[in-house]
């Protein structure tokens, strides 16, 4: 095997951290390599420091056979390695096509962008990735999944030879990943290396040819994938044993609640948002919201959380028809919302992370009651160490932390605010495999203590594993609902195509 | 202990020791060229005098200007108005002072408790903030613009306000706001310590401080964590308005005279410079120590080409090349480049 990248020795150090020590990378020309680790394990600052976005402190880089040393992504780009940082990066006011080509669009002969080529052939970036959309609108008109599409189709327009996608697939669906996976296996047989991070265990083995492992920093293991056991890949992860899962419904011990609904939703909708809808939730249930990308399931958060108003419906809260208007209203209602999207209304990348954990409930109990020092110390140690945050103290600023660490920070906030209804839309993005299982069993337990939730996830298997029922949604319409045994993946695929 | 305050995460810390020791670094030179800036002496008058006071007096009213502007620059707005807003309340002041002026007619005689002429000034500077910050939160209009047809507005008014003419109403009691002395300072320097204090307290004894650095990085997800962002960013506008109104008075007590014109024109540059040099982000993190440091060092310069004798322009420049000197400091790319040509030096000489 001819080698196309190879670190050796590679450091990299922040104050109070060392993310990388003396970390051995190899990647081979035409393969597909998987790499894995918990949350905070390094993977994106390797990526980070051989793209020339970080520098290192010691270390060699070979590319292709020579020593390098890039100054800057871009430089790593001009050299034949595109990125997809784990951050989305582009710039939302301007159009898709214009996210596709910035920094190098077509021009004419005589001076000037040529808008029409620039247009057509951002058409064809995204029509290899069957995404069918216009990409003459700016990119904030779409969803946090196409936008993530679309930085996808930015990377591999640029011919690399080496392509190296950050969790590319965290907010994408089974059908586009599929898309995804056609595209890399091509591109592999066309000759190119894929470096591939996620935390989907199902899709490193359907896709990657071999995996390595970082942990706190430091090489914990490589493989072949063929042959490869879910259970030493996991262990070699964490770091030690780790039980499985079994497929157990852990929702279906909550039964479907006791009591008058908490929350009751009416023929619901708003035109051209979602097609009116009815929802109820009681106390001490888990109602899950499952459907394809774009079905509408953060549509009804939006409208449970008064942050669209419908106009449509009637929203009763314990019995009371209610109109909200605006967050504030739902959280003067006892309600948490823990977002999808945590880079555009998750966090506040310059405070720290107490701060970020401490400012739902400050908001909550108002600007005078303010919750001294000590306090804000004590709530944000306690979830640091109940969610297992990784960060070298409470007072790290937030936008310091990986990804799935930052996650776990919003997750942090709203559980700390203390709702009586909370609704998490997408709280385990990002986040790493053990910790997934722990955010699960902590649904389990909020809902125990008496919480209504409202649970949205593109996982199905998280979905059937944590709901006591489920509502099923397809292209912004509620069409059916499940409940006990009912609830299954099968089940719940079934019901969306049935109504096709 | 000192291991500690450097990896402090928040960079706000180092850099108020940059700007504290840029003060030291203006007042230090000003020792080499003149050991006699330094001179400190007590009147029989019990009054404190020298150039150190006098930057401290005549550094009063920026000094109050940049407390008001660093809440706005920390929402992400900007406050242009400030010296036009400051000239309307000092335009207010004199006419309450002095009535008839126009017909000729000396200082009103009783004067008008001073609480008044305090109060009704800082009112309507208040008022001019309000509308500020209902223009840039309500209307969302760029806060540039907003706080730009302000500064022309509150400018014009004041002009009207006076017609065009320059009352003065020496040995007033209200005049004892810009000449007083108390403690053997100068009241400028009392109030401005107040306004710093206060704003302190009520900043970080309560939650005001970190939600208006919320709301200025992430309005957004202000808003989903149940901030009342609007309420935030237009009390900003309110409580610099006021600061800008309590700025025009001292001013105007100072000269015992109100210009309409020249009341706190340019000014607002200078605040802003300071609210800059303090190292306050745009849309983040504030610092209202650093923010009064910077107005210091911004008065030091002024203070220090008068002392010397220097042309008036000379000021000009100094403000330049320190605002130069920090804008490069906090660039990344130079940054970066300046990481990127150590790292060639150093591998140079391995070799
Ligand atoms: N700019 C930075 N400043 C300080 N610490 C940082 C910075 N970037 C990363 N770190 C730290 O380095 C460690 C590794 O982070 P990294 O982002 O590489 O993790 P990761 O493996 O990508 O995790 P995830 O799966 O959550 O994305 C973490 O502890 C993180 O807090
Ligand atoms: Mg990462």
């Amino acid at each position: 095997m001819e080698e196309i990248l190879k670190v050796s020795n590679l450091s990299k150090g922040f104050p109070g951290v060392q993310a990388l020590s003396n970390v051995d990378f190899t990647l081979n020309r035409g393969e597909i390599l998987g790499l894995m680790g918990e949350n905070g394990a390094g993977k994106s600052t390797l990526i980070k420091v051989m793209t020339g976005f970080y520098r290192r402190d010691s270390g060699d880089i070979h590319f292709d056979g020579q020593a390098v040393d890039f100054t800057s992504p871009n430089d790593a780009v001009r050299h034949g390695i595109s990125t997809v940082y784990q951050e989305v990066n582009l710039l939302p006011q301007l159009t898709v096509a214009e996210n596709i080509f910035i920094g190098r669009q077509p021009m004419k002969k005589r001076g000037g962008i040529d808008w029409r080529e620039l247009n057509s052939r951002a058409e064809n970036a995204v029509a290899k990735l069957d995404l069918d959309i216009d990409v003459t609108r700016p990119l904030n008109t779409y969803s946090v999944a196409v936008q993530q599409m679309v930085s996808i189709a930015r990377a591999l327009d640029i011919s690399a030879k080496v392509l190296i996608l950050d969790e590319p697939t965290s907010s994408l669906d089974a059908a586009e990943v599929e898309q995804l996976f056609t595209v890399m296996r091509r591109l592999k047989s066309e000759g190119i290396s894929i470096v591939f991070i996620t935390h989907f265990l199902d899709q490193v083995f359907a896709i990657t040819d071999r995996i390595t492992v970082l942990r706190s920093g430091k090489n914990a293991g490589e493989f072949t994938t063929e042959g490869l056991s879910r259970m030493d890949l996991i262990s070699s992860m964490l770091g030690k044993e780790f039980e499985d899962l079994d497929a157990s419904r852990w929702g279906s011990s909550l039964g479907t609640g006791e009591g008058d609904p908490l929350v009751s939703m009416n023929s619901v909708g708003k035109k051209g948002f979602i097609f009116p809808f009815d929802l109820t939730i009681r106390p001490g249930e888990v109602l899950g919201l499952a459907g394809l990308l774009g079905s509408g399931r953060t549509e009804i958060a939006q409208l449970l959380y008064g942050v669209e108003k419908p106009d449509e419906g009637v929203l009763q809260l314990n019995g009371q028809e209610t109109a909200l208007s605006s967050p504030r209203g739902a959280i003067d209602e006892g309600m948490g919302f823990c977002p999808e999207d945590r880079k555009e209304v998750g966090i506040i990348p310059e405070l720290s992370v107490r701060e970020n954990i401490i400012l739902a409930l400050q908001a909550k109990r108002g600007a005078l009651r303010y919750i001294h020092r000590k306090e804000q110390e004590a709530i944000a140690d306690k979830f640091i160490r109940a969610l297992n945050i990784v960060t070298p103290s409470s007072d790290q600023l937030v936008k310091n932390l990986s990804g799935g660490n930052q996650q776990k920070v919003i997750l942090a906030r709203w559980l700390a605010a203390e709702p009586r209804l909370l609704i998490l839309d997408e709280p385990t993005r990002g986040i790493d495999i053990g910790s997934k299982v722990e955010i699960q069993k902590l649904i389990l337990e909020l809902a125990k203590e008496g919480l209504a939730l409202l649970f949205i996830s593109s996982e199905l298997d998280e979905v059937v594993r944590c709901s006591s029922r489920v509502a099923v949604l397809r292209d912004r319409q509620v069409i059916g609902e499940l409940d006990g045994t009912d609830i299954s993946e099968s089940q719940i695929m079934k019901t969306i195509a049935e109504t096709a | 202990m000192d291991g500690k305050l450097l990896q402090n995460p928040n960079p706000l810390t180092k850099r108020f020791l940059f700007v504290l020791a840029g003060l030291a670094a203006i007042l230090l030179l000003n020792l080499i060229i003149s050991p006699e800036f330094f001179q400190v002496s007590l009147h029989e008058d019990g009054k404190i005098r020298g150039n150190l006071i006098n930057i401290l007096n005549n550094g009063a009213r920026v000094c109050i200007l940049a407390v008001g502007m660093t809440l706005v620059y920390a929402t992400g707005g900007i406050d242009l108005s400030v010296g036009s807003v400051m000239a309307t309340a000092g335009a207010m002041a004199a006419l309450m002072i002095r009535p008839g002026y126009l017909q000729g007619l000396p200082v009103a005689n009783p004067q008008p408790p001073l609480l008044l002429i305090m109060a009704v000034p800082l009112l309507i500077a208040m008022l001019l903030g309000l509308i500020n910050g209902a223009l840039v939160a309500l209307v969302r209009i760029q806060p540039i613009i907003a706080t730009l047809i302000m500064m022309y507005s509150a400018r014009g008014l004041a002009v009207l306000m006076v017609e065009g003419q320059t009352p003065t109403y020496h040995g007033v009691p209200f005049t004892k706001l810009g000449l007083g002395y108390f403690l053997g300072l100068p009241l400028p320097v009392w109030i401005a310590a107040a306004v710093f204090l206060i704003t302190v307290l009520v900043t970080k004894r309560t939650a005001l401080g970190v939600f208006i650095e919320a709301v200025g990085e992430n309005r957004k997800a202000s808003r989903y964590m149940g901030i009342r962002t609007r309420l935030i960013t237009m009390g900003t506008y309110v409580f610099c308005g006021l600061c800008a109104g309590l700025a025009g008075l001292v001013h105007v007590a100072g000269e015992s005279s109100t210009s309409p014109y020249n009341t706190g024109n340019m000014i607002e540059l200078d605040a802003i410079a300071a609210v800059i040099i303090g190292g306050t982000m745009w849309g983040g993190r504030f610092t209202l120590a650093g923010s009064i440091v910077g107005a210091l060092i911004i008065q030091s310069l002024s203070t220090t080409v008068y002392f010397q004798r220097w042309p008036y322009e000379y000021s000009l420049v100094f403000k330049a090349v320190v605002l130069i000197v920090v804008a490069l400091i906090q660039s990344e790319k130079l940054r970066a480049y300046a990481a990127q040509g150590w790292a060639s030096i150093k591998s140079r000489r391995a070799r």
